[in-house]
């Protein structure tokens, strides 16, 4: 046995023991290229560099760190909690400099683990049409099936999207969600590595789910993936992300953006099933674009992290377009899950629809923050928007802030919200039924979700199901 | 072996309940607890199943030799305590076979999962004698369910679990006479040799279906008289008055 194979061997058993959650393991570092602690142009030039980057999108990277210096925290509104990110404390690019490989055989060995360890490959063979692993900031392993890479998808990081089909990528790349959103997204248009590049051809149908998984294992680090996914007219496809990363004393920074462009008649559905420690700051911005006939749905689950802030939106742009927002959030003590929908309907006869279940436990807080827009010169506009919230035990907070705004009057819109709680009676039905008062909280939370999660592909189900027994188990004393 | 119940006093934080109440329940025995209202009948089947809203404050329990209190509420549970409960909870989008299949499957080791087909069979034959249709297995557990639907998925749970110890919290409240009937036939299916059972009741009419071999009167948190199946009828047809003075200084 080689030195090096002993002393992956060493980690793997030493992460066995300290595993109290899915993801909370961790290998030991090493990497190639490292851009040290703290963000400033010297930062995006190392990355420029590292990656090989055309000039324009040096120049693009650049000016989105001004705008990401000068933009204020969106703390009037939105939580405190985000004064605490210090900046300068995490480094913004971290890889072995290795190119993403096909086989898994070929991923290095730890890495290989990992995303062993996380069921990846073996999701592959069963079911997927595609996977792609990131690890830290760039992808380790890439593949999609033959069958349908002759079909015209194509299906790699976001770094090979924009190096070898600028065509595509720059027409779309930053139209959906401009530097200038939110602060998070001047973030990680300065410094974004890894994430997914997508194209659908006119047409073809991807019979399976493309999957993406992100892996965070280095500690004050922080991930910047950036996702572009454009369906061409008449076109669909699912694409499933996972994300998980080890607990840290320190804090761990998670700033995603996604965008999607759903052409005429085409149809994206998008999956997020996130399960990070609770260490993690994760300010995710995500939006779609729905032409003519077009449909844009999001299934986004949220478990875990110190805080997620997260509101994906559709932009419903042809007539007939329809956006959805299927979401699920689990607050745990010490977590806020700050999520929400954001519906921005821009033509006529477009529709809507937003179901949003959140799960607050103990100290755990939720927030729904709701946005509907219907222009007064539009006709026929529908919208409906439906928030239930879950308590268990009395200290949990939930809030919810719908903002609707109807102009003219020849749409439909309703809301509905509700608030519950799983009672000390429930819980001792249950327990008195035999379960124990993991299983008894697990068994009421799966039951509040249950409609949701039927929307989830089948193996994501199972997972989401696993996920909140093991919170369950976590949060009962 | 047997359920036993020794000099067992309960309170709520500002007033006590059971007020040094004794009972052994064996197996292959029904015994009956009729009583006023406010007697502590629905607090002894709480306190025996470990509710957190009342606090032992002296006496002991035994279920065949096991110190009961010292467990959860869980594990006396899977121990084999069942309590049919007088409100049975609803439970939002748990669907009936899957809350039963749950509770079955906590009674097995880790690790191991019970036996799709059979489990399904012995569904279907439990709720063929009970008369329920077979759409309650994918209803959400005693959601919009009737009053005699609950207190029968309760027999159904019963059945399922079959365990050592029943005790019926006024299952016959809320039931007309038809459903009382199949309520009846279900528990009356499970009396066993290895199976005790206690029926808490306000009306004799429950005792008419389902006949116990011990009656006791329940009265201000103490078991104040009992006697074979006549005391039933005899307390239908006078009430409670007439027990009450000699009997409860006797008891006291």
């Amino acid at each position: 046995m080689s030195e090096r194979q002993e002393h992956l061997d060493e980690a793997a058993s030493i992460a066995d023991i300290k595993i109290d959650s899915v993801g909370d393991f961790t290998f030991p570092e090493r990497n190639k290229f490292d851009s040290g602690y703290g963000l400033s142009e010297k930062t995006i030039d190392y990355i420029c560099d590292v990656k090989g980057d055309p000039d324009w999108i040096r120049e693009f990277r650049k000016k989105a760190l001004k705008v990401f210096d000068e933009k204020p925290m969106p703390t009037h509104w939105a939580t405190k909690d985000l004064e605490n990110i210090k900046f300068d404390e995490f480094r913004y690019y971290l890889s072995d400099g290795q190119k993403p490989k096909k086989s898994w055989d070929d991923v290095p060995e730890d890495v290989k683990k990992t995303f062993d360890r996380l069921g990846i490959p073996e999701q592959e063979r069963k079911f997927l049409a595609g996977v792609e692993a990131q690890y830290d900031s760039e992808a380790a392993y890439s593949n999609i099936k033959a069958a349908v890479s002759e079909q015209g998808v194509i299906f790699v990081n976001s770094t090979e999207g924009l190096h070898k089909h600028p065509e595509i990528f720059k027409k779309w790349f930053g139209k959906v969600i401009p530097t200038g959103d939110n602060k998070f997204s001047a973030l990680n248009s300065a410094v974004f590595s890894g994430g997914s590049f997508i194209y659908v051809p006119p047409g073809v149908k991807v019979k399976h789910p493309l999957q993406a998984y992100f892996r965070i294992n280095s500690e004050q680090f922080g991930q910047f993936e950036r996702t572009l996914i454009i369906a061409d007219e008449g076109s669909e496809v699912m694409y499933m992300e996972g994300c998980t990363a080890p607990k840290f004393d320190t804090a761990t920074l998670h700033s995603a953006v996604v965008e999607l462009v759903a052409l005429k008649g085409a149809k994206i559905q998008y999956v997020t099933v996130q399960n990070w420690s609770s260490n993690v700051f994760n300010l995710v911005t995500k939006r779609g674009i729905a032409m003519e006939d077009a449909v844009v749905k999001w299934i986004d689950c949220n478990i875990g992290s110190r805080l997620t802030m997260k509101y994906p939106g559709v932009v419903m742009k042809g007539e007939r377009a329809r956006g959805e927002v299927i979401s699920i959030a689990l607050a745990n003590n010490g977590q806020h899950q700050d999520t929400g929908a954001k519906m921005v309907h821009a033509a006529n006869n477009t529709t809507s629809n937003v179901i949003s279940k959140s799960i607050s436990i103990g100290q755990g807080r939720s927030t729904y923050r709701g946005l509907v827009h219907i222009p007064k010169h539009l006709k026929g506009c529908k919208n409906n928007t439906e928030c239930d919230a879950l308590l268990i035990n009395s200290n949990s907070r939930t809030d919810t802030y719908p903002a609707i705004s109807v102009r003219g009057n020849d749409h439909a819109t309703q809301h509905e919200a509700s608030v519950s709680q799983v009672s000390a009676e429930q819980i001792f039905y249950l327990m008195q039924r035999g379960l124990s008062e993991a299983e008894a909280m697990s068994l009421s939370v799966n039951g509040f979700i249950n409609d949701l999660a039927k929307e989830f592909p089948m193996e994501y189900s199972v997972e989401l199901k696993r996920l909140i027994d093991l919170e369950m188990e976590g949060s009962v004393g | 072996m047997s359920l036993q119940i020794k000099d067992l006093h309960a309170k709520i934080p500002d007033r006590e309940i059971l007020k040094g109440l004794t009972l052994t329940i064996e197996p292959g025995k029904v015994h009956a607890i009729m009583g006023p209202n406010g007697s502590g009948k629905s607090t002894l089947s709480k306190v025996l199943c470990g509710h957190e809203d009342y606090e032992v404050t002296g006496g002991e329990v035994t279920m065949d030799g096991q110190n009961l209190l010292e467990l959860s509420v869980d594990a006396r549970a899977r121990a084999g305590l069942f309590l049919a409960f007088q409100y049975p909870h609803e439970i939002p989008g748990v669907t009936n076979a899957n809350f039963i299949r749950a509770a079955k499957k906590a009674r097995l080791p880790e690790g191991e999962d019970i036996d799709a087909i059979a489990f399904y069979r012995q569904l279907y034959a439990r709720m063929d004698q009970l008369e329920m249709d077979r759409s309650f297995t994918s209803r959400s557990v005693n959601e919009g369910f009737s009053g005699g639907e609950k207190k029968r998925n309760e027999i159904l749970q019963l059945m399922m679990l079959e365990p050592r110890y029943a005790v019926l919290d006024e299952t016959d409240s809320g039931l007309d006479i038809d459903a009382l009937k199949i309520c009846a036939r279900g528990v009356n299916a499970m009396r066993s040799e290895d199976r005790g059972f206690l029926v808490i009741t306000h009306y004799q009419r429950l005792l008419d279906y389902i006949k116990p071999d011990i009656v006791h009167v329940m009265m201000e948190g103490r078991i104040v008289m009992t006697g074979g199946p006549e005391l039933a009828l005899e307390l239908e047809a006078k009430g409670y008055d007439w027990i009450q003075p000699e009997a409860l200084a006797a008891a006291a």
